[in-house]
C-alpha cells in the first residue's frame, strides 16, 4: 500500500541550493562526506555499496552541476524526479502536468567510490570506536565548570547505546549542532556518545558552505536526511517517516524556535559572536525534556503539519463568558491571557496596542502549550518564567505566568504574558480574579463537561475522520489560524492506527503543497481507507473514508461536512478573539502599531543575557 | 498551597484562630538556589504537602506559599523555587532579590553541587547586606550514603566559616525536612523579624471576596498547589 508507493517515488540525491560551483577535488571530498554520514547512520547499506547521488537544485539553465562524479548527474538532471507517484491513485487534478516519471535509471549508476573506500571504512571504523567507548555514559559533562549538572533522573532516551541497532532504527533522528561542529542535542542517545556523527554531519554541512551552497536535503532508499541552517545553529533531521522534504524542514524549524524559546534569537547570536565553540548544552542543559516533548508532539498531533491551531468546541456562550472573565482581570503589561484546557485552547484575549500589527502565530502557541506540558506548573503551583515567542519578537522575553485552575486535577490551565518580569505579584492577582469570577460562574464545571466530539455527529456514512482549516477571511483576518478535527475513534484508536492515519494526511499534504507540484484536489485509495484532500481559498480539508466510499459518494458527503461545520462553526472555533486594553492611555492604539509596539518593548522587555 | 493542610487556611486566619489571641502573620520571601537537580522542587513539595513525586526541572520558577506557626506569630513563606539550569541563571536575581531568606541547596552525592553552592554563596554575599538575610546551607539527598561526595564535617566547616545555618535533609524520606522549615522560621523571626522594617505584615488582598470563595468552593483555597 502506501509504504510502496512511497518507496516507488524514492529519490536519491543531495539537493543542493547553489549557485553552481565549479570545485572537482572538493566533490571528492562531499562524496566522501556523503557515504560516511551514510555508512555511519545506516551501515547496512555499507554491505549493499549503496549509492548515494548528489543533487542540486539548480537553476533551470545551468545544466549540470559538476559536484563530480557520474553519481550526481542524472538526480541533477531531473529535480522533479522527488515527485512520488502512487499507483492506487486518481487524480481529479487541477495540476495538468504530467507526473514526471522518474525513470529507473536515475538511481542506475552505481557509486565507484573505490578510490575513498578505503579512506570511508578507516574513518567509519574510528568512529564507531570513539562512540562504543562513549555509548552509554549518557552526559558525563566534563564541560560544566561549576558542576551544572544534570540529573540521571532526568534522563530519559539520553542514555540509549548509540552504537544499537535499536538506536539506529528510530523513525525520525533530529540532531542539533553549532556551526563549529559542536554537538547540541540528539533526540535519542547522548550529544556526546554522538559527537563522531554529529562531526560528520557538520563536515559535510561545512564543505558545501565552503562553495558558497547550502546543503538541503540527503535521500538514500531508506532515509531522508534534511538540514536546516538557522544562525550558527544546524538542524538535521534523518527520517524513516516517509514526509518530505518540506515538511521535515518544517519540523526542523519547530525545534529551531523552541530552542530561540528558551533563548532568543539575539542571545544565541551574541554568544556564538563571541565564541564560536561554544557549547550551547550548558544553556540548554535540561532542556531535552522540551525538545523531546516539541518532537513527540509533532509527530501524533497534526497542528503542526497544519500550523494551526486546535481549539476545544465549546458553547459560543460559554467562550464569551470566559473571554469577558479574561478581559476583567487585567495588568498594566499584560499583553496575552490565555485559558486551556485538556491541551486545547478556550480562549485568547489579547492587548489591542501591543498586538496592533501582529498577530499571534500558531506556532507560537504551539511552543507555548509545550512549555506548559514540560513545566511542573501542577506540582509547584505557580510559574513565573520568561519566555520569547519567536514569530512575534525572536529577540525579548514575555514573562509568563502559568497556574493551573482546577487542582488536583490540573486540566484547566491559565496563562498570562507580561513584559514586565516585575509583574508577577500584579499577574498572580489577576489569577485570582479569574479564579474568583470563575467560581462564580461556576465555570469550571462547564468546562469540564467540555470535550472534543465524534465524527459521528456530523452524520455522515462512510467518513471516518477530517481536519478542516478554514483560511482567514477578510473581515476577520486577524483571527488566530486554527483547525477543527474530531477525535480519532475506530478503527484509528491504537497509537499504531493513529500514527498511520496521521502518516497518510502527510502524504496527502506533502501531496497538496508539494512545491514542484502542488495539487488542489487529491482522491487517493489507499488499501484499508479512501482518502481526499482539496485546498481552495477558503479552506484546506482533509478526510478520510472507509474504503468502499465512492468517489461521487465522497463528494456528497464533503458537502454535507461543509454544510455541517458551517453550522456548528461558532463551536468549534474561537471566532473572534477578544481584546483588551492595559494602558493607562487608550489613545496611544491609534494605528501607528509597529512604534506603539516599540515603545512598550522599550519599557517592558528585557534581554536576559 | 499548604494552606490546603491541616494548618490554617489561606484567607482564614482571623476567623479561625481563637478571637482572644489574634496572631500577627508575617511575610516572609524565601528562595531556593542550587543546580538543577538537587531537589529544591521537592524539598519544595515536602515543606508544602510533605509529598515526594519525581519531578521534572523547573521551568523559570515556581512559586508557592507555606505558613509556619510560631508560637507567637505566624510566619507566610513565600518560596520562590528557582530553576538550576543554566539557562535561567540570569534571571535568578529577579528571584532572590529582597529574599528574608535563602536555602542553598546541593546534593551530597555530587561534589559539584557543592561547589555551585558556593558560587551561589558568593553571588548572595555580592548583594546582601550581612544581617538582612538568613542563609542555610542544605545538603539534600540525604538517603543516598553509599555516593556520598559531600561529608557532613566539610560542609559544616564551610558553614561555620561563612555564619550559615546547615541541615542535610532527603526529600525522598522526609528526613530533617520539616524540621528544617521550623527552625528556619525560628531564625527568620529572631533574626529578622523584629528588626525595623524587617518582615512585613501580610493582608489577605481582597478579605471579602476571598472569605465569600471559601464558602462557596472548598477547593478554591488550595488552588495554588496541585496534587
Ligand atoms: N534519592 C533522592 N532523590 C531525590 C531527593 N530529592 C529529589 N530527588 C530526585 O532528584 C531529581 C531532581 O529533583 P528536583 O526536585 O526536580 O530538582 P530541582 O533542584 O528542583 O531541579 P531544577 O528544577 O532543575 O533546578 C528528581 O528525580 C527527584 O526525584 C532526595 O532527597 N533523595
Ligand atoms: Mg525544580
Amino acid at each position: 500500500m502506501e509504504r510502496d508507493n512511497h518507496q516507488e517515488g524514492e529519490a536519491q540525491g543531495v539537493k543542493i541550493c547553489d549557485p553552481p560551483s565549479e570545485s572537482n577535488p572538493a566533490a571528492d571530498t562531499l562524496a566522501t562526506s556523503l557515504s560516511l554520514l551514510g555508512n555511519h547512520m545506516f551501515p547496512d547499506s555499507v554491505e549493499r555499496n549503496e549509492r548515494l547521488g548528489v543533487n542540486r537544485e539548480v537553476p533551470a539553465d545551468s545544466l549540470l552541476s559538476d559536484v563530480t562524479a557520474e553519481e550526481s548527474s542524472l538526480d541533477a538532471e531531473t529535480p522533479s524526479n522527488q515527485i512520488m507517484k502512487p499507483e492506487t491513485e486518481c487524480q481529479d487534478n487541477v495540476s495538468t502536468q504530467p507526473a514526471a516519471d522518474r525513470g529507473t535509471e536515475d538511481s542506475a549508476i552505481d557509486n565507484d567510490q573505490s578510490n575513498s573506500e578505503e579512506f570511508v571504512v578507516t574513518m567509519l571504523a574510528k568512529a564507531k570506536l570513539e562512540e562504543q567507548g562513549l555509548g552509554v555514559k549518557g552526559r558525563s559533562s566534563p564541560l560544566l565548570e561549576a558542576g551544572n549538572q544534570e540529573s540521571p533522573a532526568f534522563m530519559s532516551h539520553r542514555d540509549e547505546d548509540v552504537t544499537a541497532d535499536s538506536w539506529r532504527a528510530h523513525r525520525k533522528h533530529v540532531f542539533v549542532l553549532s556551526e563549529a561542529g559542536k554537538p547540541i542535542y540528539s533526540r535519542y542517545g547522548s550529544e556526546e556518545a554522538l559527537s563522531s556523527t554529529m562531526g560528520v554531519m557538520m563536515a559535510l554541512v561545512s564543505f558545501v558552505q565552503s562553495g558558497d551552497n547550502i546543503i538541503r536535503s540527503v535521500y538514500s532508499e531508506e532515509h531522508t536526511v534534511v538540514f536546516l541552517q538557522k544562525g550558527p545553529l544546524v538542524l538535521v533531521c534523518v527520517s524513516s517517516s516517509r514526509q518530505s522534504e518540506q515538511q521535515l524542514r518544517a519540523e526542523l524549524l519547530y525545534v529551531y524556535y523552541q530552542i530561540i524559546s528558551m533563548l532568543t534569537q539575539a542571545s544565541i547570536s551574541r554568544i556564538f559572536e563571541h565564541k564560536k565553540n561554544y557549547d550551547l548544552r550548558r544553556l540548554l542543559a535540561g532542556s531535552e525534556k522540551i525538545l523531546d516533548g516539541l518532537l513527540n508532539m509533532v509527530d501524533s498531533d497534526p497542528s503542526f503539519l497544519l500550523a494551526a491551531v486546535h481549539c476545544l468546541p465549546l458553547a459560543s456562550s460559554l467562550r464569551d463568558s470566559l473571554s469577558q472573565i479574561l478581559q476583567k482581570a487585567i495588568t498594566p503589561n499584560l499583553v496575552f491571557s490565555i485559558l486551556i484546557a485538556k491541551n486545547q485552547l478556550l480562549t485568547i484575549v489579547q492587548e489591542k496596542t501591543v498586538i496592533e500589527d501582529t498577530r499571534l502565530e500558531p506556532t507560537d502557541i504551539h511552543l507555548l502549550l509545550n512549555l506548559i506540558g514540560a513545566s511542573s506548573a501542577f506540582q509547584a503551583g505557580e510559574i513565573w518564567t520568561p519566555i520569547c515567542l519567536p514569530l512575534f519578537n525572536p529577540d525579548c522575553y514575555f514573562y509568563a505566568y502559568i497556574s493551573y485552575l482546577d487542582p488536583p486535577e490540573c486540566t484547566v490551565c491559565l496563562l498570562l504574558l507580561s513584559t514586565d518580569k516585575e509583574a508577577f505579584y500584579a499577574v498572580a492577582d489577576c489569577k485570582r480574579k479569574i479564579e474568583e469570577a470563575m467560581v462564580a460562574q461556576n465555570s469550571l464545571s462547564l468546562i469540564a463537561k467540555a470535550q472534543s466530539y465524534s465524527v459521528s455527529q456530523v452524520g455522515v456514512s462512510d467518513l471516518r475522520h477530517f481536519m478542516y482549516k478554514p483560511f482567514d477571511v477578510p473581515d476577520n483576518y486577524r483571527q488566530l489560524t486554527q483547525f477543527t478535527s474530531p477525535e480519532m475513534e475506530a478503527p484509528y484508536s491504537s497509537e499504531e492506527e493513529k500514527m498511520r492515519l496521521l502518516d497518510l494526511y502527510r502524504y496527502m499534504h506533502s501531496r497538496i503543497h508539494s512545491t514542484s507540484r502542488p495539487l488542489k484536489l487529491i482522491y487517493h485509495v489507499a488499501e484499508r481507507e479512501t482518502l481526499l484532500a482539496w485546498v481552495t481559498s477558503k479552506f484546506e480539508l482533509y478526510t478520510c473514508f472507509s474504503p468502499l466510499v465512492t468517489k461521487a459518494c465522497a463528494i456528497t458527503a464533503i458537502t454535507k461536512l461543509l454544510r455541517w461545520i458551517k453550522k456548528e462553526e461558532d463551536r468549534l472555533f474561537i471566532r473572534y478573539p477578544p481584546k483588551y486594553s492595559t494602558t493607562p492611555n487608550p489613545s496611544k492604539s491609534s494605528r501607528g502599531g509597529k512604534s506603539d509596539q516599540q515603545d512598550s518593548t522599550d519599557n517592558g522587555f528585557l534581554s536576559l543575557l | 498551597m499548604g494552606e490546603s493542610l491541616p494548618r490554617v487556611p489561606r484567607g482564614s486566619q482571623h476567623p479561625s484562630n481563637t478571637l482572644s489571641r489574634p496572631v500577627q502573620t508575617l511575610r516572609v520571601k524565601m528562595v531556593l538556589l542550587g543546580s538543577s537537580g538537587v531537589g529544591k522542587s521537592s524539598l519544595a513539595l515536602r515543606f508544602g504537602k510533605d509529598q515526594f513525586k519525581s519531578s521534572s526541572p523547573t521551568v523559570g520558577c515556581a512559586y508557592l506559599t507555606q505558613v509556619v506557626h510560631l508560637n507567637d506569630v505566624t510566619l507566610r513563606f513565600e518560596i520562590w523555587d528557582t530553576a538550576g539550569q543554566e539557562k535561567y541563571h540570569s534571571v535568578t536575581p529577579l528571584y532572590y532579590r529582597g529574599a528574608h531568606a535563602a536555602l542553598l541547596v546541593y546534593d551530597i552525592s555530587k561534589k559539584e553541587t557543592f561547589i555551585r553552592a558556593q558560587v551561589w554563596l558568593k553571588e548572595l554575599e555580592r548583594h546582601y547586606v550581612p544581617g538582612s538575610t538568613v542563609i542555610w546551607l542544605v545538603g539534600n539527598k540525604g538517603d543516598l550514603t553509599e555516593d556520598r561526595q559531600v561529608s557532613a564535617q566539610e560542609a559544616q566547616s564551610l558553614a561555620n566559616e561563612k555564619g550559615l545555618s546547615f541541615t542535610e535533609t532527603s526529600a525522598l524520606s522526609g528526613d530533617q525536612v520539616t524540621e528544617l522549615l521550623q527552625a528556619l522560621a525560628h531564625r527568620v523571626y529572631e533574626c529578622i523579624g523584629a528588626q525595623q522594617g524587617g518582615l512585613s505584615e501580610w493582608r489577605e488582598p481582597s478579605l471579602v471576596t476571598l472569605h465569600h470563595k471559601d464558602t462557596s468552593n472548598p477547593l478554591a483555597s488550595c488552588c495554588k498547589v496541585g496534587p
